[in-house]
This record gives C-alpha cells, sequence and structure tokens, in this order.
C-alpha cells in the first residue's frame, strides 16, 4: 500500500496510523519515535518514546529523569513490530550522522517502505556513525540548507582559520558561540584534531551535555567552566564556547579583549553573519549541504521524494527536475536556525 | 587580488574603526603599487567607471545556473554580488595564480565591451566564493565595507603621520593609483604637485559657545553673523573649473549645477548652502529635497533653487588671503560678492551689538528668522585657521526644544557600544497609540546607558533581528534644534538633531506630549 495511505501529517508532527506512533511530535504523545535529542524533535511529556540508547540519554540530560513515562532504547538496525500481528509494521533506526544519537526512521509496511531522514548529513564526524543509505519507495528529506548558494567547507579549513586567528591576535580572548548539542562537541573535537590541546572554556549552559558526550566514551580534552575562572584577564588569548544566544550579551562582558566567533552553516550569509556582529564567521555545519542533499537522493533512489523542515521550494524544484516525484511536506513547529544550524 | 579580497574579508567583518584602520595600514605597507593605491580608491569610492554592468553579471550567472533557484537564492541571500559568488559554479582552478589588483583595474580599462564578459568568466573561474564577491563588488563600485571616504583620508594621514588636513588639501588634486601620493606619506617624495588642479582647502571650525568667554563685551572685537541652518560649503573656481565641497571635502558639485552655473571670478570661498529665491532664505527642509537627489531634476532646480551665503574667502584671483585677519578678507569678500552677475549669492551680513544687552537681544532673535539657527562670533582678528583654534569662532545656537517621548524600539550600538542597547526609537501618543516620531543615541552619560540597557532588557517584548521592542513605559525628555514635515516617516514630522536630555523616570508614560503637540512646534 502507497505510504501516502498510511503516513499523515497531524497537528503533532509526522503520524503513522497503523503502528499509531508519531515521529518527532511537537506536542505530548502515547507513542513517539524521537530521531535526535534537539529541542526541535525531542520534547518532553509523551508517554513512550522509542529513539536510539545515546539520544534517551540526551533527552534525560535535558528534561530529567521524568521525561517520558517509558522510554526503549533501540540499537541501530534492530527490528521492532508495532500494530496488529497479522498485519504488522515494521520500525527501524539507523544512522544520520548529524549529531550523537541521531537516527533516520525505517518503516516498512505492506510491503512499502518509507524512511525518514530526520536531520543528517554526509560528512564524516567522530560522534556519530555515518549516515547509510536505505533502499526505499519514498525518502523524506530535511532541507535546512536547500539552496545552491550553499557548500559548506571542510571542517579542518574552518578550524584552522580560528587557530590562525588565535596566533593573530595572541592577547584577545576568542569566543565561540556554538549550539550546545552537537555543534559545540564538535568544535571540540575539530580543535583537538587540530592539535588544540589548551584547556577549552565553557559557558555553564553547555556543561552538562559535554559531560554526557565524555561519559558516553567520547574524549573533549580538558573542559573548565569559566565561572571557575576568578580573574577573567586570564582568559585573554583562550578559546571559550558559549551559545550564540550569550555572544554579545552582558555575559561576555567580563571577557577580555573580545573576539567574536560563531560556528553555524548559517555564517556563510554575510549578512547573517554581521547581524549577529560576529567578526570571526566559521562555517561548520551539522546538515547537508546543497550537492549533499542532491548526492544523497540520487543514491537512496527512491520512487518518490518528500521534503521538509527547511527551504523546500527550491529541493522540490531541483529534484523533480531530476525526474523524482516530489512533494513538500509543510510541518510546522520545527526550528530550522536557532539550534541546529 | 589575493590580497585584497583577504582585505575586504576582515574589514567587512570587523566592527571598531580603530582595528579598521589597522588592517588598512597592514595592507599599505605590505602591498606594492600600484595594487594599494587602487584598493584605497575602492574602498573610498574614487575609482571613476565602472569595470562591467550588474546586468552582465546577471546574464552571465542565468546562463549557468537554473533560473528559478537563482531567483530562490537571490531572495534568501538579499544580495546580487554574494549570491553570484555562491553560485557560481566551482572549477577547481584555484591553483591558477590570480592577476593583480593593478593588473585587473588595467584589463578592465583597456578592453572593448565584447571582451569583457569572457575576461570576466575566466577571472571568476579562477577565483575562490570570497575572491568573486571581492571581484564583483570592485567592478561594479558597489563595496560597502565601512569606511567612508573622511575615514580612509584619516587612515592615509596615520599611516604618514601627517595632518589630516594636509590629505584633504591634496585629495581631489590628485587619482588613483595615488602613487606619488603613498611615496610622499612614506618619506620618499615630495608632496603632490596639485598647483594647477581644483582642490578643498581644510576648513576653519568653531566652538559651541558659553558666553563668559566673550564677556565683559568688546563689541569692536567681533564680527557677529547669523548662523544659517544649511550646509557648510566651499566653493572653488579655477578658470573654466568649478567645484563645491562640503565641509568633510566631498565633492558634491554634480548635485548643484544650478549654483555652480552661474558664478565666476577665481576664489575659494567659504559659505552656507540653501536653497534661496532671491534674497529669501528657505529652511533647511527645503535644502534637505535637494541632498536626496544626487543629480536634481530641471524642475526640482525650479522649485528649490541653490544659493550661497557667502561669508569668508580663502583665495581671490591666486593670491592666497588666509593669513589675513578676518576684516580683511572681508573686504575682498564683498569685491567678490560685487562681481557676481547673480542673485543666487548673498554677503553675510553683519549684525551690530554695542553692549551684551544688544548681543542678547540679536540672539533672542535670530531664530525669528526659519533659515537661522543662532548666532556666529568670530574675532575680527582671528586668520584663517584650519581646523578648531581656541578662543577664535564661536556659534551660539538657539535654545533647542524639548518634548516629552515614550520609549518604543532599541537597538544595539556600535564598537565598544555593541553589548548595549544604546539606539532609541521614542514615540508621542495619537489618541490610545503611539507613533515613532525619532531616534537618538546620545545625550546619556555612561551611567545612564547602563541604567537604560538594563531597563531594555527586562522590559522588552519582542525581537525583530537586532531591534527590540519594550514595554510602552519609560519617557524621555527629547532636545532638539527643530521640526519639519515629513512625508517619509508614518508620525508626518521629522526631527532635528534629536538627543536624549533627561530620562524621566518618575513621568507616567500616559502624560508624554501627544503628536499634536510635536506638530505644534512646526514653524512655518
Ligand atoms: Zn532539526
Ligand atoms: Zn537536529
Amino acid at each position: 500500500m502507497h505510504p501516502q495511505e498510511w503516513m499523515s501529517v497531524e497537528s503533532p508532527g509526522l503520524y503513522c496510523k497503523p503502528a499509531d506512533i508519531y515521529i518527532d511530535p511537537m506536542q505530548p504523545v502515547a507513542q513517539a519515535i524521537v530521531t535526535h535529542g534537539h529541542a526541535d524533535h525531542a520534547r518532553s511529556g509523551h508517554d513512550t518514546v522509542y529513539a536510539s540508547d545515546d539520544t534517551i540519554a540526551i533527552m534525560h540530560t535535558r528534561y530529567g529523569e521524568e521525561m517520558a513515562k517509558n522510554t526503549h532504547g533501540l540499537a541501530m538496525g534492530e527490528i521492532k513490530q508495532f500494530g496488529k500481528k497479522d498485519d504488522p509494521v515494521l520500525i527501524s533506526l539507523h544512522p544520520a550522522g548529524h549529531i550523537l544519537g541521531s537516527c533516520q526512521v525505517r518503516i516498512e509496511y505492506r510491503h512499502q517502505v518509507l524512511v525518514i531522514s530526520g536531520d543528517y548529513k554526509r560528512r564524516p564526524d567522530p560522534t556519530c556513525d555515518l549516515f547509510e543509505i536505505l533502499p526505499c519507495d519514498v525518502f523524506i528529506t530535511e532541507a535546512t540548507f536547500a539552496l545552491p548558494v550553499f557548500r559548506h567547507p571542510p571542517i579542518e579549513h574552518e578550524i584552522a582559520k580560528l587557530l590562525s586567528s588565535v596566533a593573530v591576535f595572541p592577547d584577545r580572548c576568542h569566543l565561540i558561540g556554538a549550539y550546545a548539542l552537537g555543534k559545540c562537541q564538535r568544535v571540540i573535537l575539530g580543535l583537538r584534531n587540530a592539535g588544540y590541546s589548551k584547556p577549552i572554556y565553557l559557558h555553564g549552559a553547555l556543561i552538562k551535555l559535554c559531560n554526557l558526550y565524555q561519559s558516553r566514551g567520547i574524549d573533549l580534552g580538558e573542559l573548565l567552566p569559566v565561572s571557575d575562572v576568578d580573574d577573567k584577564k586570564l582568559l585573554a588569548g583562550e578559546i571559550v564556547i558559549a551559545p550564540p544566544s550569550a555572544l554579545a550579551d552582558r555575559w561576555s562582558r567580563s571577557l577580555p579583549k573580545l573576539r567574536t566567533v560563531m560556528a553555524s552553516g548559517w555564517m556563510q550569509i554575510r549578512a547573517r553573519a554581521r547581524q549577529r556582529l560576529v567578526e570571526l564567521p566559521l562555517i561548520i555545519s551539522d546538515h547537508c549541504d546543497w550537492p549533499e542533499l542532491l548526492q544523497t537522493i540520487e543514491e537512496v533512489n527512491p520512487q518518490e521524494v518528500w521534503v521538509t523542515h527547511g527551504r523546500e521550494d527550491a529541493l522540490v524544484h531541483q529534484s523533480t527536475k531530476m525526474g523524482y516525484t516530489t512533494k513538500a511536506l509543510r510541518l510546522i513547529g520545527y526550528d530550522d536556525e536557532d539550534e541546529t544550524g | 587580488m589575493q590580497a585584497f579580497s583577504n582585505l575586504l574579508e576582515q574589514l567587512y567583518y570587523t566592527s571598531s574603526h580603530n582595528a579598521k584602520a589597522a588592517l588598512i595600514i597592514d595592507y599599505l605597507r605590505n602591498t606594492p603599487d600600484p595594487d594599494r593605491g587602487w584598493a584605497i580608491a575602492a574602498i573610498a569610492g574614487t575609482l571613476r567607471f565602472d569595470f562591467f554592468k550588474r546586468n552582465t553579471i546577471k546574464q552571465l550567472i542565468l546562463e549557468r545556473v537554473d533560473p528559478v533557484l537563482f531567483d530562490l537564492s537571490y531572495d534568501y541571500v538579499g544580495e546580487m554580488s554574494e549570491t553570484v559568488a555562491h553560485l557560481w559554479p566551482d572549477s577547481h582552478q584555484h591553483n591558477r595564480p590570480l592577476p593583480s589588483l593593478g593588473e585587473l583595474v588595467e584589463q578592465f580599462t583597456h578592453a572593448s565591451r565584447q571582451a569583457i564578459p569572457d575576461m570576466l568568466i575566466d577571472h571568476l573561474n579562477s577565483m575562490n566564493a570570497a575572491q568573486r564577491w571581492a571581484l564583483i563588488k570592485l567592478g561594479t563600485r558597489g563595496l560597502r565595507v565601512g569606511v567612508s571616504a573622511r575615514s580612509v583620508k584619516q587612515i592615509l594621514a596615520r599611516y604618514g603621520d601627517k595632518p589630516v588636513a594636509e590629505i584633504e588639501r591634496l585629495w581631489h588634486g590628485i587619482a588613483p593609483p595615488y602613487i606619488e601620493l603613498l611615496a610622499w606619506l612614506e618619506g620618499k617624495a615630495a608632496p603632490p604637485d596639485i598647483s594647477n588642479k581644483i582642490t578643498f582647502s581644510p576648513v576653519m571650525l568653531s566652538h559651541p559657545l558659553s558666553l563668559e568667554e566673550v564677556l565683559p563685551w568688546q563689541g569692536e572685537r567681533w564680527q557677529i553673523e547669523h548662523k544659517f541652518d544649511g550646509i557648510r560649503v566651499q566653493l572653488v573656481i579655477k578658470g573654466a573649473e568649478k567645484a563645491l565641497f562640503s565641509r568633510n571635502a566631498d565633492d558634491i558639485s554634480h548635485t548643484f549645477p544650478d549654483l555652480l552655473e552661474q558664478v565666476s571670478v577665481d576664489a575659494v570661498v567659504d559659505g552656507e548652502l540653501l536653497v534661496m529665491h532671491g534674497v529669501d532664505v528657505a529652511p533647511f527642509n527645503d535644502l534637505q529635497q535637494r541632498l536626496n537627489k544626487k543629480k536634481p531634476t530641471k524642475k526640482l532646480m525650479e522649485t528649490h533653487p541653490a544659493g550661497l551665503v557667502a561669508y569668508d574667502i580663502l583665495e581671490l584671483e591666486n593670491r592666497s588671503l588666509v593669513d589675513l585677519p578676518l576684516e580683511k578678507r572681508r573686504t575682498y569678500l564683498l569685491d567678490w560678492v560685487k562681481r557676481q552677475n547673480t542673485s543666487r549669492v548673498q554677503l553675510s551680513d553683519i549684525l551690530p551689538a554695542d553692549s551684551e544687552s544688544e548681543l542678547r537681544s540679536l540672539h533672542q532673535h535670530a531664530s525669528d528668522n526659519l533659515a537661522v539657527e543662532g548666532l556666529m562670533l568670530k574675532r575680527v582678528d582671528s586668520i584663517y585657521t584650519p581646523g578648531r583654534p581656541k578662543g577664535q569662532w564661536f556659534k551660539w545656537k538657539r535654545e533647542p526644544k524639548l518634548v516629552d517621548a515614550v520609549i518604543m524600539y532599541a537597538q544595539r550600538g556600535h564598537g565598544k557600544r555593541s553589548s548595549y542597547y544604546s539606539d532609541f526609537t521614542f514615540g508621542a501618543w495619537q489618541g490610545e497609540t503611539l507613533l515613532p516620531i525619532g531616534k537618538a543615541y546620545s545625550g546619556f552619560t555612561d551611567e545612564e546607558l547602563k541604567k537604560l540597557d538594563n531597563w531594555v532588557r527586562r522590559n522588552s517584548i519582542g525581537r525583530f533581528g537586532p531591534v527590540r521592542e519594550v514595554k510602552k513605559e519609560l519617557v524621555v525628555e527629547v532636545a532638539f534644534d527643530a521640526v519639519h514635515p515629513s512625508s517619509r516617516h508614518k508620525s508626518g514630522v521629522a526631527m532635528r538633531f534629536p538627543r536624549i536630555n533627561r530620562i524621566r523616570w518618575d513621568k507616567p508614560a500616559n502624560e508624554a506630549d501627544t503628536l499634536e503637540n510635536v506638530v505644534g512646534l512646526i514653524e512655518t
């Protein structure tokens, strides 16, 4: 049976009727599959949550142990049966390459397969497995950076920009705005891989999630809370990471001779960077750029493409031109900027 | 080109003026001629022609990118050069050496129109996105990196450790790529020879008056004139060539051809530019209409004719007068004005005041004329000294007007103030609603700024990009010089020089002024 008969967009989010389950619902529901821990996908208050173990750990860290009545951790590739015994819906999770614990959702029902990409990227990321190509009839893809102007440079290139700035301005405190989950840790690992071994200083809002990453076996090196530094002048020449909202806020005034840095895929657009008064924009994204979105559609090679979460128009246009039946799924409530750029 | 692109990239993202200056000075030090001079020209906006047209760029990109995708991208990015820079297909020829800035200028200057597109394609192919952006901005003369022509001159002065007045004097007599200028700044050559060129002479400025500085009053020592509410200009006539400069040395000749056409006799004259109907001088708002139009229409020049109230003279028929005292210069000025065959030039009248009370009375009545915003007091023995010498010239503005307005929006400032909400939009009541009547970002102390910033953060009710909307609760007393009718603003009024005079923490918002009160302050 064609997936459009059994998948629909309801007000809490994407819904699979024969399994009676929502994917990344925005409101509390009885059964939810959560692709990953970003706040625009993972909400608290559901009765039962199915997700990867890492995602469940992230949700516990962010929302507390009471975030759902029941949680079921699923291993990558493990098939879980929903619906009626004689008319089953088979659901499994697969790596999406976006952040720690992020998954795609594969749903098979009456000989048709639908894959929901969730948020994903194709570049290697030491905190999660590579995106897996899953053959399917319908592929639902995200479209956060779905415009041909978006072409992300290699992360090594951007980290080198940062380190050369630290070398040129040795007396300035480099304050990097980076989202607390995923981006922050990726920047830290990028610095470590480039040989930066000094302590990295953190805004209080980033500490819990970094600790979680460390406890799950990802070595971030020495991290110190900014609040533990009594004489803030000592932060001259050091690297500090904070959530983007803290960049030009009162919190940052205590830091010496700031140089404002921001790590995000949006930094490719000059006006965006300048609007935030960023002096050194780093184009570091946890999503696909335009060529990668097109490459993925070609490799998955589904019968149909549904586009959601971002700039749908351009991708619908291009995917149709490539010969795929394509439509935009207008899901509401997904915040494509404030956490996950 | 590489170095130039790097410089632009850094300038673009740097907000402090000092840091920008340091970047440019570093570039000048490490870049050979003529590249660095062309870079200065690109930043200061003194390149004489476009290398290529925006339309050419658009055509080239549409040959390479799906038009639907181009439109969607352009809508999103909001700016043509950057859209094209990102969309241009990467041909991975980045290791091909790029032409130098000088070579680029050379190529585009001499290329035939038909050859330009192919040249452009070739260059764009061998560049990365940042370099493409720099080339398109350079070639269409659309560079905006937050460094004005005036700042460029200040930076050059700093680079060569020379007074900025010296650079301003030379500026209009020299042309890119400024090789002689840079050699002089580096102490390797004499200053560029500008004896046959039309140039700007740095102007003499006044101090705000505090009355005790001129008391006890000795009328015979002072020349008193009206302070007109126009813009200060310098008129230069040398043979067939004529130019009009603003006091910051911007050449504004093309905006006021009607005035330039009429004047004659070689001279450098200091005066106030105004809209004038014969001897009748119109208020500033009329001049604003002219300033808004870079190239005025014939009709606008008829309804709003430009004129000059002349008050000083620096040079007459090749003789420099700056070392003469003001009263001597005045006789030469009279002579020059008399020889004009036009009523567009008027002599600034000398006003008599034999006693302190007469002086005060002059000040009180100065603003009876709407085109006048106060008095000028100049020592009759003052020689013409560029800059702001002490004790020579004073301006005595009329008392400011005041209204109580309600803060509506706040925006972060720049540079040192970038973490503070320091730019305020305020409004007046029309019935139950507030209409914005102006913006102010000065008048308060650092201590008050901290308090305002704190208040904004605690009372914010909405956010649009960098702007915060606040609760309509805080009243400020706004001081301003004048208010005019304006069709550009929803409130229908525009203020001149508004600043925050006092913060009225005590005053309830509903007791602030109404728009009707504000409109009542318009003088007609
Ligand atoms: Zn997302
Ligand atoms: Zn995400």
